[in-house]
This record gives structure tokens, sequence and C-alpha cells, in this order.
């Protein structure tokens, strides 16, 4: 028998029962919840008269409809007000953990996950939300889930799965100064396409991923559902275990020693096999930018934008002009030469103390250029906040011409009053470019954090590369 | 879930193909944070005169005589003929949610889109295909027969026209055992109960730190 995987180990110790068809009842260690998916769940469980089946097992926060200003006064559109005040209700009536709107440990529920050690390696862990996928940079199985299954984890702890195929993303080598972690995603889903992970679950391996610190790695993670894979993982080593120690929900003492044992387990085997294998050269890989309305429509920075009547397939040429028709984009225009109007960092995606540190040193001592309207840093949580904060970061941003924001979802879907206005160009470090995504006609360039504060100082896209970071 | 076994039902007939997920439910009674309560405004489009919003008292509101919901003799109706594509569009339960609130329980059409069609399953109704010929038939009948009802019965997979000739329809033998029985998903996982509690005992063992 060959090896398995790490996705063959963690669905094994999950499943509770498999049918013969192979639909398998998995077990859910760990369910994180948020004010929009949830209500009708929540509901679903009081008409049928059901509790949570382990309490302790869920964790809330509000995220997506929050204000990024002025908390104190409360949130001002009765809509999305309501659903925060309904999560805060449906906690307290269940008795599962919440950090509120004024908690400080409010945040994005993927940038709180991991920072409280409430999602540990080997678990198992959804929420109603697809970007759940961030999880599994800690060797977790973490995956989206629609408001049906939200019911169905609080009632059951379980949900009812087919297994998914295993694909292994290789990056092998090292990637050049400036290049991220984020690029590398960018990257992988430019060569595999947004459909190319349909159907499976993506291990990324290789040198240049496991020189990626952990929250390089949730950026990575967190964009697998973006390549069309419900689930992206890394495989535990060192570093994995050390961002864990210490962490409030982490175990501690003879409980710690023994889940480090169990957690050195999981890696594929040598021998394991995948169903699909994809290699990617990290020297080859450049700071990438977004030129149209889907993540695979991507460049490096130093490039144009690529021209639709140099394309055969007539489906995908087609769809190349009505994205550059959205995009207000020529072809062949040097991404260098395109101008922007605001810029948003922040998201799941690149949030974390580490995003914010990349995106200041850019900032440090400059100035946001007279064409950018906005420029806007939302830390991920209100500990990420806390501890930019500590280390001076939020004085360089302010300095150099950024609002400093509370933590939340913000600009990355426009629920709150974060928003693009019909066609303005944003900078921006989350992770769908989608028409309308940041607010009606506004147009996204998705880039990592260094690139997006880079874009900020110079008004047009810049290649980071070129900025000297020497200390100033 | 409520059990699905007999039931004679008045039949509504809406003539339509590819009725879509937004019609059934227009976008802006999404924010809801409930997933009772859509009946009022199911098909709200065709169903008023003025446009629908979230939070309007619906009873106020001009209704379109036209539309067949808002006939006389369609008042109670249980069951909808539809024709082909029914409930395409988006994934969302809310369309599911707002036939099922309004007081459907049985969906005829010639054909359904996917994901909707496992949706209806999923909060307690049921889909059934019938060919155009038998469609067809069921909507002339319709406009020729007042109070023209239909009686479904699930476990012996037929419906009973008004004149007692019976039409066998097809159903997925797991699908026909959750309902019959008003298993959702939910109620069907609860019935490994003990495996689940099993499960836990022995990952308490193995790996106590997630507990
Ligand atoms: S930051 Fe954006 S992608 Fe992430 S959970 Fe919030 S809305 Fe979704």
């Amino acid at each position: 028998m060959s090896g398995r995987t790490l996705y063959d180990k963690l669905w094994d110790t999950h499943a509770v029962r498999i049918d013969d068809d192979g639909t398998t009842l998995l077990y859910i260690d760990r369910h994180l919840v948020h004010e929009v998916t949830s209500p009708q769940a929540f509901e679903g469980l009081r008409l049928s008269q059901r509790r949570p089946w382990r309490t302790a097992a869920n964790l809330a926060t509000a995220d997506h409809n929050v204000p990024t200003t002025n908390r104190g006064k409360g949130i001002e559109d009765p809509v999305s007000r309501l659903q925060v005040e309904t999560l805060d209700q449906n906690c307290a009536d269940f008795g599962i953990t919440e950090f509120a709107m004024h908690d400080r440990r409010q945040g994005i529920v993927h940038v709180i996950g991991p920072e409280q050690g409430a999602t540990l390696p080997g678990m198992t862990v959804v929420c109603g939300d697809s970007h759940t996928s961030t999880h599994g940079a800690l060797g977790a199985l973490a995956f989206g889930i629609g408001t049906s299954e939200v019911e169905h984890v609080l009632a059951t702890q379980c949900l009812i799965q087919k297994k998914s195929k295993n694909m292994l993303v290789s990056v092998d080598g090292a990637v050049g100064a400036g290049v991220t972690a984020k690029d590398i995603v960018l990257a992988i889903i430019g060569e595999i396409g947004t459909a190319g992970g349909t159907g499976y679950a993506i291990e990324f391996g290789g040198s240049a991923i496991r020189a990626l610190t952990v929250e390089g790695r949730m950026t990575l993670c967190n964009m697998a559902i973006e390549a069309g894979a419900r689930a992206g993982m890394v495989a535990v080593d060192e570093k994995t275990i050390d961002y864990v120690k210490g962490r409030p929900y982490a175990p501690t003492n003879e409980l710690w020693e023994q889940a480090v044992g169990a957690w050195h387990q999981l890696t594929s085997d040598y021998d394991a096999q995948f169903d699909r294998v994809v290699r990617l050269d990290a020297a080859l890989i450049q700071p990438q930018v977004t030129w149209g309305t889907s993540p695979e429509m991507v460049v490096a920075v130093d490039a144009t934008v690529p021209d639709p009547d140099l394309v055969r397939d007539k489906v995908k040429s087609e769809g190349m002009r009505a994205a550059l028709r959205y995009m207000g984009l020529e072809a062949n225009t040097r991404i260098t030469d395109i101008k922007i109007d605001k810029v948003f960092i922040g998201s799941c995606t690149n949030s974390r103390i580490e995003d914010l540190r990349a995106a200041a040193m850019i900032a440090k001592g400059r100035k946001v250029a007279a064409n950018v309207k906005l420029a806007l840093v939302v830390p991920g949580s209100g500990l990420v906040k806390n501890q930019a904060e500590d280390e001076g970061l939020d004085r360089i941003f302010i300095e150099a011409g950024f609002e400093w924001r509370e933590p939340g979802c913000s600009m990355c879907l426009a629920m709150n009053a974060d928003r693009l206005e019909p066609g303005e160009r944003c900078a921006s470090t989350s992770n769908r470019n989608f028409e309308g995504r940041q607010g009606q006609g506004g147009r996204t360039h998705l880039v990592s954090p260094a690139m997006a504060a880079a874009a900020a100082i110079n008004g047009h896209f810049v290649d980071v590369r070129e900025i000297d970071t020497q200390e100033r | 879930m409520e059990k699905f076994t007999k039931f004679n039902g008045l039949v509504a007939p809406l003539d339509r193909a590819n009725v879509d997920t937004d019609a059934i439910i227009p976008k802006q009674f999404l924010k809801s944070i409930k997933r009772t309560g859509f009946g009022p405004n199911l098909f709200d489009a065709w169903r008023y005169l003025d446009q629908g919003e979230p939070g309007m008292d619906n009873t106020h509101r001009p209704l379109n005589p036209e539309f067949v919901l808002n006939q006389e003799r369609f008042q109670g109706a249980t069951i909808l003929l539809a024709r082909e594509n029914f409930g395409c569009g988006s994934s969302r339960e809310h369309a599911p949610w707002a036939l099922a609130d309004y007081g459907f329980r049985v969906i005829i059409a010639t054909s359904f889109a996917d994901i909707f069609f496992n949706n209806c399953f999923k909060n307690g109704l049921l889909p059934i295909v019938f060919d155009s010929a038998i469609v067809d038939h069921l909507f002339q009948e319709i406009s020729a027969t007042a109070n023209y009802k239909l009686s479904v019965d699930l476990d012996a997979q037929t419906i009973t026209r008004p004149n007692g000739e019976m039409l066998a329809f097809n159903v997925d033998p797991f699908r026909k055992h959750c309902l019959l029985n008003g298993l959702d998903d939910i109620g069907l996982t609860l019935q490994h109960l003990d495996a689940i509690k099993a499960y836990e005992e022995r990952r308490k063992e193995e790996a106590p730190w997630l507990f």
C-alpha cells in the first residue's frame, strides 16, 4: 500500500462512518461563526428545538458588517446592525463564545482563529465562508460551507461530505526579494486557472512554501478557493508548532507535548500518491498584479496588459475583452502606467502583522500620492491593531497619509460603508477582483501589501523591488 | 422537518419556463436574517404592482390581478405546476424557503435546475418531474376544472387525478426515505448519534487537547 497524503490522513482521522458510496460523516473540531451566514442556521436550530451539539467547539465574531471608523456610534445601517445584533443574541442564547464588536479580540474570522490558537494543526475547521481554506496553513483540513451545513454542524458536530481528489502544488527554489506569499499564490492561480483546483484538495509544498512564515502560508491557503479548491493546506513543521505555542486556546503542559507528538505526523508520506501534481519554479515568480475581473487574469508587474487579439480561443478572448471593458483598460498598457484612485490594505488574505509591517516598510517616510483619494489600512483583528500600534506602524501609515482603521472585512466586499465608487480603481490586498466586489462599478487590482503601499506612494503601480527600503 | 406522506392539495398553474431564483424571491429580500417569512414576497415582482422592499406591509400592497396566485380559485394551493428548468439561477436556499413558507409542498415541472432540486428536499418540498405531454395535459385539466386537486402518495410514488387516474413518478430512494420520515440531513445524521458519541469518546483518548 502506498503512503497517504496529508489530506488523506486528516480525512481518515475525522471519518465517523463511511457509506458504501463513499459518503462520509465527517467530524468537525472547530466551527467558526460570523453574522452573515449564521442567522438562518440558528433559527433552524430553534425551530427544530435543537441545541448546539458541542458549544465549546464554536467561536463567533462579527466581521463583515462592522464599521471601521467611529465604533462608539454603533452601526448606522439598520440591516447591518440587525445582522450583528442577531449574532450577539444567538451567541448569548446558546452560550457560544463571541468576540463581539467592542471586544479587542474581534476581527476577521480567518484572522482570529489562528491568532487565538482556536484553529490548530490536525483539526477539521469549517465556517459559513469560502475563505475558511486559510486555516489549512496550520496543517488543518479547513473549508467553507453553506447555511444548511452551518446548522448541521451546530446540531451534530458533523457534516455529510464526499472526499475530494488530492493535488500537490509544489513551488521549489527560492523567490527573489520583494516576492511574497501573495505573489506566489497569484502566480499559481495564473498557472492553473480559477477552476484548476475544482474537485481537489490542494496541498502546497516545495522548498519555497517551507520557507514561508506561517502567516505567509495563510495568505497562500486563503486563496486556494480562488483556484477552485475548497481546501488548501501546508504540512506541519517546526514553524507551525512555534506559531501555535502559547496562544490562548492552544494546549499547554502535558497536553502540549502530546499534541506536538501527533502534529509531527501531519505531513504527506514520502510515497503518497497525488491525483495531480503541479510544479512551479520559485525563482521565476515576480511581483504580481491582476488586470481583469478574475484572479487568474494576472501578470507580473513588469509586463503589459494582455492583448485579446493574440488569443486564439474565442471564448477566452471574449472574456478578456469584457474584463478590459469593465476595468477601463487598453490591451498592451504597461502595468506600471496604470493609475489608481484608492488603496486597500486589509482582508483575511493580507491583514496580519507581517502584512502591515511589509506595507509600512514601503510607506515609511513617504507620502501617499496626490491622485490617491483614499488609502486604507484595516488590520485583521483588534490584537493585530494593538501590536501594530506598539510597533509604531500606525504612525508610519498616518504620517504617510493612510487612514488607520478598526478591524473587519471592510472594503474587501464593501458590506459596510467602505467601498469604491463607480469607475474607481483600487490597488487591493484582498482576494477577489470580481465585478462590483468592492462597490458597484469599482475596479480592483489584487496585489501584495508591499505592492499596494508602493502604488499608494506613487499613484500608479510600481515594481516594489525598485523601491529603496534601507533605513531612512 | 414535517413528515411527508399522503396528501390532497389544490394545484396552481404557473405557465412559464425558466422560472429563476430571483423571480422566486427577489434579491432585496435576502438581507433578511430569517429563513421563514419569505412567503409574502414569493414571486414578488409578478405578484404585486408596486416595487417590493423589505419591511413593507405586504397586506396593503396593490396585487397584480393577472398573476395566478392572486386569483380566487387558487387560494390555498399547495401544489405548483410549472414548465422546464424551474429554479434556475443561484444556489441560495431562499428560493425553496419562500415556496415552502408560502405553503407549497409539491412542485411539478418538466425539469428542475440541479441545485434548486436538491435544496427542495433539504426543506421538505417534493419536486416531481413529468414529461411535457403529461405536464401539458395537467395544465389543460386545471384550466377546465374548478377546484382541481391532486392526491400525492409519496410511498407509492403516485399522483391521483380527480378522475381517479394514477400517474407514477420517480424519486431517489434516499430522498424519499428522508421525506417520508421527516428527516432533514440533520435528522438523518442524528440517527448515527451513537456513532458520533463513540467517535468523540475515542478522540478524547487519542487527542484530548481537542476537547
Ligand atoms: S475579508 Fe473578505 S474574503 Fe475575508 S472573510 Fe471578510 S469578506 Fe470574506
